[in-house]
């Protein structure tokens, strides 16, 4: 693995390999000491092109725990803005010297644009591109189901669980990712959405497709439920909007505390965050013992100290 | 690289792939098909091997002159138009400032003669400032020295469905055609690759299929109602196919194009993301190439145009999403065609002479282009080696820009000469320094 | 000199002594921990536990015995492919204040020893920190000693030594091989 850019394609052992490392890193982060020497001389470039303050910082930890050097690269305010491309900041990024480079982008393909196009030689870790994919959250979103519901413990998969993925399937990366990384763990994954909401070509991926969260919840027996942000700007727009009105939406797509009560009582809530409280997530259920979703957040790091262990620590040219 | 308008003797060629002769050219046309007659001190070139076909005619082309000279110059477009077997070729009006007056045609149509490699014929805007809103002056642009036949405001799609009748009626007065783009604005804001199961997976916003399909139906009807000529640039998808065999079947004055690229390359291309793919309309699924394949096989659609739309290398070297649509193609066009349609048994040369050379001459209106292969005809020819193969190199193209989307890809055959009334206005290496 | 230089009774006898020898060192089982390095000093260190119990049946081998994986402090990370992680095993109690006996295999050069005192010193802060090793067979680069040794085996640095034991390689014995390509 040279470069970590989408979960389609990624082999299914190597995904357990990087839970399993993510299981090694969580234990060291028990510690009083957190801090380990791994990454010691290597410098990790976060290169953020969007903002994303939450998985900056996950990022940033999960270097600064493994001792690499972190140069935080924040599109906004730099040159970026004033029309340097993608390209040019790569390779003054290279000239600094990046062993890897973290990058986020609105453009679906970037993080792949920077590691073929031979702008940068870094190892490219994807944290999130356009409506593409975001590897990461999704290898962390598997991390979660399989410490709750599948004994977590080294080398096994999901095999035997049902998720269900909720919202705006259409736009999300997190739901492409998860939706080939689970399916190669051996879940079986269900898509809950508005009809407008889903892509094109969806019956060619490995996963099922209701519209409807109430009838999810009646034909399905659910392990972990996972609540897709809806952005504003899908709701406003006139005639572009994909759904009639927030109200609306909450009212056949959101998770409530009706709906809660009729999961079993294993399963599990989740949300890559930032919620949108009383939009597709209640409070209660937000709030609730079953919601995993502060523990994700714990788990986020963890796993992205085992991409970042993989990726960089191992030899730099082939012997 | 050119010789004088000396005579030009090609023996032992084999017209349109089909009929042996020796080809004749004095005085700017063909005098003869008999070596026998050949003036004394005439050029010789051995015809062996080669096929002649009449000067190929682009009625697509992006010179970007004025404006994005950057890109291409109608100099740089007009070396690499000869080299790709083109005698004429259309210049698109969306240049800074875009050809939507009499001024701005005739100063293109003046600099192509200047260079005198092809003949460039500017097409003029539809519309003021290709705006969509209101009729360019058509009728000063058809009256200029620059003798414009062809209006399109390709980029952009003539939305407006009043606007679009309007044009239609208009040019029916000077015998001239609208060439549309055809793009439902409102379907494809944002859009980024073809609508399908590719698109899906890359997270890349989907240009559906439809927003090409519904303009075609519609500009068909109204050429129906008006009575006037529309041309259908670019077409990509099935649908249109249908469509426009539909409308020629009643006889409506429609005509079609299609592109080398949407022959021969499916949306399958932009895995990896790699912006040299990114084409408007984009490039479609296989059974949608199929389609258009077998439109322009059975003369649904009536020309191959290259729609060689020239990007300097920083529109492309950039994410998908920040790059420019479009792709080079005047050089590669001959080869892709013979790739996809000769090679493959679905058309014979002189079909290719028909949709490259005949038909766009006369969708056109262009004097002494598409003529036969015949004595007292203009000395308009291109030869090809078909057995000539080459790979395609975008730097060591005559284009300026390198957005081939082909590079890398061997083309079966070469064009060796384009002639322009008895003019070499391009020699392959392999004629020995013509 | 090539071939089995211990086979199961010699490493038997040798996990022996050394446990007594730990025990007489320390002047008991108090405070002791015994942490094995992946992958063979695991089990070397839980067999070493459970003769230190026979000995001291108030020593709990179970609790007092684990593991330290070294593999995130290694010096020479980047020159090889990257490793998988190995698990790291610590009695409930901590390690501070204990006296922790490292359990290794083989030791060669100290590199290793070096990587597991820095993990040591992550995970608290021991009384003092000793080693036990089944075969020493020298060539050390740095200034690294073992407290414990079962055989001290002469070696040219083109030989391998290789430890194989029940628990990992379903047979016992110690042997030195001559690497590919050297000339007697």
């Amino acid at each position: 693995m040279k470069h970590l850019l989408t979960t389609r394609g990624l082999p299914r052992d190597e995904a357990i390999r990087i839970l399993d490392t993510a299981g090694e890193m969580a234990k060291t982060q028990e510690r009083e000491i957190r801090k380990l020497p791994t990454l010691r001389g290597k410098t990790v470039i976060n290169l953020f092109f969007e903002d994303s303050t939450r998985t900056r910082i996950s990022f940033e930890a999960a270097a600064k725990r493994l001792s690499a050097d972190v140069i935080n690269f924040s599109a906004k305010g730099s040159s970026v803005a004033k029309g340097e491309s993608l390209k040019d900041t790569a390779q003054t990024l290279q000239a600094m010297g990046a062993d890897g480079v973290v990058i986020r982008h609105w453009a679906s393909g970037a993080a792949e644009r920077l590691a073929t196009s031979g702008w940068t030689r870094g190892a490219v870790v994807n944290a999130g591109d356009g409506t593409h994919e975001h590897p990461t959250q999704a290898l962390l979103d598997a991390y979660t189901i399989r410490r709750h519901l599948a004994d977590g413990e080294p080398g096994v998969g999901l095999d035997g669980l049902t998720v269900a993925i909720v919202g705006d399937i259409l736009h999300s990366r997190v739901a492409r990712s998860d939706a080939w990384l689970l399916t190669t763990l051996g879940a079986r994954v269900v898509l809950v959405a508005p009809p407008t909401l889903v892509p094109l070509g969806v019956e060619t991926w490995p996963v099922e497709v209701v519209h409807s969260l109430d009838a999810a919840l009646e034909t399905y027996d659910l392990d972990a439920i996972m609540m897709l942000r809806i952005q504003l700007e899908r709701m406003t727009g006139g005639g572009a909007a994909f759904f009639p009105s927030p109200a609306e939406y909450t009212r056949l797509y959101g998770l409530d505390g009706t709906r809660l009560a009729r999961l079993p009582k294993r399963t599990i809530v989740m949300h890559p965050g930032p919620m949108n409280r009383g939009l597709e997530i209640s409070a209660e259920a937000a709030d609730s013992p079953r919601s995993v979703v502060v523990e994700q957040v714990a788990n986020g790091v963890s796993v992205r100290m085992a991409v970042l262990y993989l990726l960089l620590a191992g030899e730099e040219a082939a012997s | 690289m050119t010789t004088g308008a000396g005579p030009i003797v090609i023996t032992g060629v084999s017209l349109y792939g089909d009929t042996p002769a020796d080809l004749v050219l004095e005085g700017g046309a063909i005098v003869s098909l008999s070596a026998a007659d050949a003036p004394k001190g005439a050029t010789v070139i051995d015809g062996a091997g080669l096929i002649a076909l009449p000067g190929l005619v682009d009625l697509h082309t992006h010179l970007r002159e004025p404006g994005r000279e950057d890109a291409e110059t109608i100099e740089t477009g007009s070396r690499a138009a000869a080299a790709g077997g083109y005698v004429a070729v259309h210049a698109m009006a969306n240049t800074t400032p875009v050809a939507d007056t009499a001024g701005v045609v005739e100063q293109v149509w003046h600099r192509g003669r200047e260079i005198g490699l092809v003949d460039v014929f500017p097409v003029g805007a539809v519309t003021v400032g290709l705006a969509g809103e209101h009729l360019a002056e058509l009728g000063a642009m058809a009256l200029s020295a620059a003798r414009v036949r062809v209006f399109s405001d390709d980029g952009k799609c003539v939305h407006d469905p009043v606007v679009m009748r309007r044009a239609l009626e208009y040019v029916k007065a000077f015998d001239g055609v609208v060439a549309q783009h055809a793009q439902d604005p409102r379907l494809t804001e944002g859009s980024q690759m073809h609508e399908g199961i590719v698109s899906g997976e890359l997270g890349l916003q989907g240009w559906p299929a439809v927003a090409e399909e519904a303009i075609v139906a519609r500009d068909c009807l109204l050429a129906e109602h008006v009575g006037g000529r529309v041309h259908i640039l670019h077409l990509s998808t099935a649908g249109s196919v249908e469509i426009v065999r539909w409308a020629k079947a009643r006889g409506i004055h429609v005509t079609a194009e299609a592109t080398p690229h949407h022959l021969f390359l499916t949306d399958e291309r932009a895995r990896g993301y790699d912006p040299r793919f990114k084409v408007n309309p984009p490039l479609r699924p296989e059974a949608d190439v199929e389609a258009v394949r077998a439109g322009l096989a059975d003369g649904t659609i009536d020309v191959v145009g290259t729609d060689h739309a020239p990007h300097p290398d920083e529109d492309k070297d950039c994410e998908w999403a920040t790059a420019a649509f479009g792709m080079i193609g005047l050089e590669t066009a001959l080869g892709i065609v013979q790739k996809a349609l000769v090679e493959t048994g679905r058309m014979t040369w002189r079909d290719v002479a028909r949709v490259m050379s005949e038909r766009p001459a006369e969708i056109g209106r262009v004097e002494g282009h598409g003529r036969p292969l015949a004595v007292g005809e203009p000395a308009n020819v291109t030869l090809v080696n078909p057995r000539l193969a080459w790979t395609v190199n975008p730097p060591a193209m005559r284009s300026r820009s390198h957005n081939s989307p082909f590079s890398g890809i061997e083309l079966p055959g070469s064009v060796v000469a384009t002639i322009l009334r008895g003019t070499v206005t391009y020699a392959h290496d392999s004629l020995g320094g013509l | 000199m090539t071939g089995a230089v211990m086979a199961a009774p010699d490493i038997a006898r040798a996990l022996t002594r050394i446990a007594h020898e730990i025990l007489e060192r320390n002047g008991g089982a108090d405070d002791l921990v015994l942490l094995g390095i992946p992958t063979r000093g695991l089990p070397l260190a839980r067999r070493l536990a459970e003769r230190i119990a026979v000995v001291e049946p108030a020593f709990d081998a179970q609790a007092r015995s684990g593991g330290i994986d070294i593999t995130m402090y290694r010096d020479d990370l980047r020159r090889q492919p990257t490793r998988p992680i190995g698990t790291t095993t610590v009695p409930p109690a901590g390690i501070d204040g204990a006296i922790v006996v490292l359990v290794d295999d083989v030791l060669h050069t100290g590199r290793t020893i070096r990587a597991a005192l820095d993990a040591i010193g992550d995970l608290g802060r021991p009384r003092s920190v000793q080693l036990a090793v089944l075969v020493d067979r020298g060539h050390r680069e740095l200034p690294i000693r073992a407290d414990f040794v079962g055989k001290n085996l002469p070696t040219s640095r083109s030989e391998r030594v290789s430890v194989l034991l029940d628990e990992i390689d379903h047979q016992e014995e110690v042997r030195i091989e001559r690497s590919e390509g050297e000339v007697e």
